[in-house]
């Protein structure tokens, strides 16, 4: 599988609820952030966590999130940020910003 | 659904950041954990994981770090077959444990 995202680029995490084995946090969920780097391709936990192979494995990214966007009430520096590791299909391209 | 274990950003007061010896049985069970995982494969991390995340909201909160990582282990070890509830039942009991 062939990664999606390169360096830079924006991206929005889907605001997705599933019940099931979700690595993806909850506080992250519905946020914009810029890709970081590609960490690799690794299996699938949401399938992993029942006992399958969790093949083909996925690309995962660390992706950087302002913190003054994730909490309103954030009050240290303004570029403080945060990297959070996610999968792609989590993952959606958001508009340059 | 939010799972109760996913509790990132919420209010919940001081982090406690003092440090304990581990008891025996405590690496005992992290000896255990590295056995079925890495040495013979009969468990997947996220599949512990997800017995743990799955217990009850109270239980999970009451039992402690390591008695989590027994109770996970118990539960992929029944769902994947390798143990029966009976032989873990009359183990348990063998060996005192009343809960």
């Amino acid at each position: 599988m062939s990664a999606r995202f390169k360096t830079g680029d924006r991206v929005f995490v889907r605001q997705a609820e599933p019940i099931g084995h979700v690595r993806t946090p909850y506080y992250i969920r519905g946020k914009t952030g810029s890709i970081e780097r590609l960490c690799g391709e690794f299996p699938n936990p949401e399938e992993l966590a029942f006992g399958r192979s969790g093949l083909p494995r996925l690309p995962m990214y660390r992706v950087r999130f302002l913190q003054t966007e994730i909490w309103p009430d954030y009050r240290g520096r303004a570029l403080d940020s945060v990297d959070v590791e996610i999968y792609e299909h989590w993952l959606e391209s958001a508009r340059q910003g | 659904m939010r799972s109760y274990h996913d509790i990132g950003g919420m209010d919940l007061g001081p982090i406690e950041r003092s440090e304990h010896d581990y008891a025996l049985w405590e690496k005992r069970v992290d000896a255990m954990m590295v056995l079925l995982w890495q040495k013979k494969g009969l468990l997947t991390l996220d599949e512990h994981r997800h017995a743990m995340e799955t217990l009850d909201a109270d239980e999970y909160g009451k039992i402690t770090y390591y008695e989590r990582w027994m109770v996970g282990i118990a539960k992929v070890l029944l769902a994947r077959g390798i143990i029966t509830t009976d032989e873990l039942g009359r183990h348990m009991a063998a060996a005192g444990d009343k809960r």
